[in-house]
């Protein structure tokens, strides 16, 4: 495949990178992410990974735009509201960037068509709200042998790790099970800065272009959290002896997709 | 033009800066160790900091070809994969 000039031009700044260049570049335009979630941390993932070029960029999620989601979901606009978010996602993924192909989902991810849905993706992007999804995407990723990337954001603080088979824990690894339901309050009901998801989100983008091209150190066996308040990122380290996880160790018990019980949204928030 | 043994040509006349770099070093990367492009570039700019971007990148100029008609073609031979 040989780039036009206006190609050239688009992706010049990856181009004169030297981990990148051409060859980077057209891993770019070949590969394919899936994001799970067009909100907080979904938004700024699309968006950079479209205008990065990623050449088949999926999206899923079952909601429609909401007044309440504007002040952090940079992807949508006020006119997009009560508009499907996978339909709004599309929108502005494909006005800043016509090489960039982008399927939606209009559903949410279940036990059900998580598998098959994960499948023709090179790398996964966990940009979901709440515990089952995470834990569900998490053991799809493990059993499809899928990397991916986990995030998770709240009031002033955020957190992240990269997935890679083999090469290190999965998130069940570090967090067993689900806390038990409303121990841990969503973020609708506990509140969440804008900004937070451009942070953690810019980061998830950061390792997608790094797992796509194949450059650098990613964030395997490695839990990054971020506090906003304080101005403090920590990294830090985790067990590497994933052999007694439930899911990815040696002798998993956990062999078939759970979909855990939602905790339910206290409606006068 | 002739003392060389071209084994492929690129025209940058029809971008500016940066994609006048770009253009010149993504025809070097298709190309393997040892071989070399042949770089038709505008007088000015272009050829006041294509060459040293690509000597920069570790390449060699091997020639710089004044075409008398306000373009230069360059000759550089690729180092390294």
């Amino acid at each position: 495949m040989a780039f036009s000039n206006e190609q050239l031009e688009r992706y010049s700044r990856h181009i004169i990178l030297k981990e990148i260049g051409a060859k980077g570049q057209k891993k770019l335009l070949n590969a394919k992410v899936l994001i799970i979630g067009a909100g907080g941390l979904g938004a700024p993932v699309a968006m950079y990974l479209a205008a990065a070029g990623v050449g088949t960029i999926g999206i899923a999620d079952a909601d429609e735009v909401d007044l309440s989601n504007l002040q952090r979901q940079i992807i949508h606009a006020t006119k997009d509201v009560g508009k499907p978010k996978v339909l709004s996602a599309k929108e502005t993924m494909n006005e800043m960037n016509p090489d960039v192909t982008v399927n939606t989902y209009h559903t949410f991810v279940t036990s059900e068509n998580i598998r098959k849905l994960i499948r023709d993706y090179d790398f996964i992007i966990d940009g979901t709200d709440n515990f089952p999804a995470k834990f569900l995407i998490n053991d799809a990723c493990v059993m499809e042998k899928k990397p991916f990337s986990h995030a998770g954001i709240i009031r002033f603080k955020g957190q992240l790790m990269t997935y890679v088979p083999g090469q290190g824990p999965c998130y069940r690894c570090v967090f067993k099970n689900p806390p038990p339901k409303d121990a841990v309050p969503t973020c609708k009901q506990a509140g969440v800065v804008g900004a937070m998801g451009g942070v953690i989100g810019s980061l998830q983008a950061m390792e997608a272009i790094k797992f796509i091209v194949g450059q650098g150190e990613l964030l395997t066996g490695n839990l990054l959290t971020y506090d906003a308040l304080k101005m403090d990122f920590r990294k830090i380290k985790l067990p590497h002896n994933t052999d007694n996880c439930p899911v990815c160790g040696k002798n998993p018990t956990i062999t078939e997709l759970i979909d855990y019980e939602q905790a339910e949204c206290d409606g006068a928030l | 033009m002739s003392d060389f043994n071209i084994d492929d040509k690129v025209d940058i006349t029809d971008v500016v800066c940066p994609t006048t770099f770009v253009k010149a070093k993504v025809a070097l990367e298709e190309l393997d160790d040892g071989q070399i492009l042949s770089i038709r570039l505008n007088d000015g700019e272009p050829v006041q900091n294509v060459p040293r971007s690509i000597k920069e990148e570790g390449h060699q100029i091997l020639k710089l070809l004044d075409n008398e008609d306000g373009t230069y073609e360059l000759i550089v031979k690729k180092v390294g994969d």
